[in-house]
């Protein structure tokens, strides 16, 4: 559009200069979209009309009731009208135009709306058990399960602290290990590495418990431990770190490498005091999107770290809890007072996960102003 | 003259090419194979994954052979042990998903690049990208709580009008009684809930990888289609879509791996039953990754071992989709899938 718009301007301006004519107006752009007026106020009143006909026959004349249904009557109603108001002034292309327009945008709006009810849900519904102070300092230990001034959540923030700090100890060293490799490295391996890395991407994360329930608990012995479900979230979150660190490392300029090089630092010099430091802020992007995935990750350290309703700061012997594994298994009762213990250490995960998100965000901002 | 030149030379020496240095010093080889070395652990780790699982399941390939992938059941005081139901399961879930996420993100994906006003683009990209990184236990809680509620409804709606196709049937249920008659529970813990939850986690990473590819149609053609008279939609039929048609395709696949492999929401959500069936609104279904997360605690050997042949069954299969579904999207980026 505005490559258009300056395209004819221009012409406009060589041809006032050719033929030394009065200045004409200047060219418009042509106007893309055929929606004005006329098409609001139909859209409305076909809105209108369609929701008193569905109205009266969805709850009066047909046997149907439900709110889901009715608004997609209402929808279904509104398009079939919108189209017969359409075609009795426009054509067929104006008729394409603007239906599609408005199922498009329907589309984007209910998607845009499903999000937020899924959001603003989780937080309304967790503050009853978030607005109990003892649902921070406690563990889920309690008298009566219907009283939400007893128990909390303690041990899971607990289990989720220790169990992210562990498998970012595992799986940054190396993400960003095999990220050098495939980038500064290089050779033939590297591009089966990099195959791999991407296909694992999108490993079910359940696969990724599964083989640290295998090779670490059966065939290694280890216990069911924090650790051990930090082994299983290491090797989930390492593809992810692995393909966004690389992707960073290759768009640091090949003339910083160069430069260094040339001055005679070494390779791994090279790597380290230039190409490292220069890929910074990306790198700490890779490491964020990897924590908010693991972090929300449930099925494997449900498989491979026990459960427990107790503080247990020690990651290396017994079973510990984190957030996901909580809400699991607290939505699955029956109780009212336990699905609003759910909720509320729903809100405290999906906070977390918003904060690591926003300072993403941040960080890779700031990495568009600045270096590159 | 032939004489001196010789000597000339031999006086200066004989010219030879300064040596230069080939191969690293002692320390770049420690760290040249330090990271080869992190680069193979990764790929044996990866590769691992898929070893370990195939060779645990050797117990049960042994105990149950070939019927393993035919059997519907899964019981073990019987020893009647198999896959079919889970896989079904799995395919009717992930099917569901795929039916309501795509035309959704093909929405959310054209109206972010092609009708959205510039300046919220990039919200809007971030709101995209928040939706994919809410964790899966969130959505099955609110799926199992919030949103099943109102989805009983409509599958009671949909059972009504369209009860006649066998897919949507729910045999023994009447849609005419009234939710406080109790019946309303034949409708809950389905499929089609199930699907719908999995939708909202997998439209996301469908509606960024066709964004990605929308937003890489030629200008030049968007441009030569506005010149020529042609609307906005004319614009996305017939440039915008015909460009994009690998990162639809590839998307859609992609969800596709996404939705066979979730897990936790699906467990939340459905109730176990095995009976071989595409009842999509009926009470019950269960998918292999379910079927693990609900057995692996109470399991003799055999039937670990036969979850992990299950799970090896799932790792195959999503490998497979992702590959050819990165294949696509990237022949697609690319620009080798344009013809002109």
């Amino acid at each position: 559009m505005t490559a258009l718009a300056t395209k004819e301007t221009e012409t406009t301006v060589t041809v006032g200069e050719e033929e030394r004519a009065e200045p004409s107006a200047p060219d418009e752009p042509r106007r893309v979209a055929t929606a004005d007026t006329d098409d609001r106020i139909s859209q409305i009143g076909c809105a209108a009309g369609s929701l008193g006909l569905v109205w009266v026959l969805y709850y009066r004349v047909l046997p149907t009731e439900g709110l889901l249904g009715f608004v997609l009557c209402w929808y279904a109603a509104f398009l079939a009208m919108y189209v017969l108001v359409t075609l009795q002034r426009h054509g067929r292309v104006v008729l394409a135009d603007r239906l599609a327009a408005t199922v498009i945008r329907s589309g984007a709006v209910v998607v845009g709306a499903a999000l937020l009810t899924v959001i603003a849900s989780t937080f309304w519904r967790g503050r009853e058990a978030l607005s109990h102070w003892n649902f921070y300092t406690e563990p889920l230990v309690f008298d009566d399960s219907s009283d939400l001034t007893q128990g909390g959540m303690l041990h899971a923030v607990i289990g989720t602290l220790e169990m992210m700090l562990l498998s970012i100890a595992v799986a940054l060293p190396l993400g960003v290990a095999c990220a050098v490799f495939m980038s500064e490295v290089g050779g033939r391996l590297s591009k089966w590495v990099r195959t791999i890395v991407e296909a694992m991407t999108a490993l079910p994360s359940i696969c990724a418990g599964l083989f640290i329930l295998i090779a670490g608990i059966l065939l290694l012995g280890m216990e069911q431990s924090g650790f051990a479900a930090s082994l299983a979230l290491a090797v989930m979150m390492l593809p992810i770190i692995t393909r966004a660190s690389d992707v960073v490392l290759r768009l640091v300029p090949g003339g910083l490498r160069e430069a260094s090089l040339a001055l005679g630092a070494s390779q791994w010099r090279t790597v380290w005091h230039v190409v490292l430091p220069t890929a910074r802020p990306g790198l700490a992007t890779a490491l964020i999107i990897g924590v908010a995935r693991g972090v929300g990750e449930t099925s494997p350290v449900v498989l491979t770290a026990g459960y427990s309703n107790f503080v247990n700061a020690n990651p290396f012997s017994g079973w510990q809890t984190s957030l996901p594994p909580f809400i699991y298994n607290n939505a699955r009762l029956p109780e009212e007072e336990m699905i609003a213990r759910a909720f509320g250490a729903a809100s405290a995960l999906l906070a977390l996960v918003l904060v690591l998100f926003t300072v993403s965000r941040i960080v890779a901002s700031h990495r568009k102003g600045g270096r590159s | 003259m032939t004489s001196a030149t010789p000597s000339g030379q031999a006086a200066v020496g004989v010219d030879t090419p300064r040596r230069i240095h080939h191969g690293h010093s002692a320390a770049d080889r420690v760290f040249r194979g330090g990271a080869r070395g992190a680069g193979l652990l990764v790929l044996a780790l990866m590769a691992g994954i898929g070893l370990f699982m195939l060779s645990e399941s050797g117990i049960a390939l042994d105990e149950f052979g070939p019927a393993f992938f035919t059997e519907n059941k899964w019981d073990m005081e019987t020893g009647e042990l198999g896959v079919s139901a889970l896989l079904l399961g799995t395919i009717t879930v992930a099917g569901v998903a795929i039916v309501i996420a795509v035309p959704f993100a093909l929405a959310t994906a054209l109206y972010i690049t092609e009708y959205a006003p510039l300046r919220s683009k990039r919200t809007l990209i971030a709101m995209v990208d928040l939706m994919a990184a809410v964790p899966s236990v969130v959505y099955g809680l609110v799926g199992l709580i919030v949103l099943q509620p109102a989805l009983v409804d409509v599958a009671r709606w949909i059972h009504d009008f369209f009860g006649w196709i066998a897919v949507l049937d729910v045999p023994g249920a009447n849609p005419d009684t009234t939710l406080w008659n109790n019946e309303a529970y034949q409708y809950t813990s389905s499929a089609f809930i199930a699907g719908v939850v999995v939708s909202l986690m997998v439209l996301p990473i469908v509606a960024s990888v066709m964004r990605e590819v929308f937003s890489q149609a030629p200008a030049g053609e968007r441009e030569s289609a506005l010149a020529l008279g042609g609307t906005r939609w004319g614009v996305v039929r017939s440039v915008v879509l015909p460009f994009g048609k690998g990162g639809v395709i590839g998307g859609t696949m992609l969800g596709l791996g996404r939705a066979l492999g979730e897990t936790i929401a699906v467990a939340l959500i459905i109730v176990p039953a095995f009976d071989l069936k595409v009842r999509i609104l009926e009470n019950g279904t269960i998918t292999i990754a379910a079927q693990i997360i609900n057995r692996f605690g109470e399991s003799s050997p055999v039937q670990l071992s036969a979850l992990m042949l299950a799970g090896f069954v799932l790792f195959a299969f999503t490998l497979v989709v992702n590959t050819l579904a990165a294949m696509v999207v990237a022949r697609s980026r690319s620009g080798a899938a344009t013809e002109i």
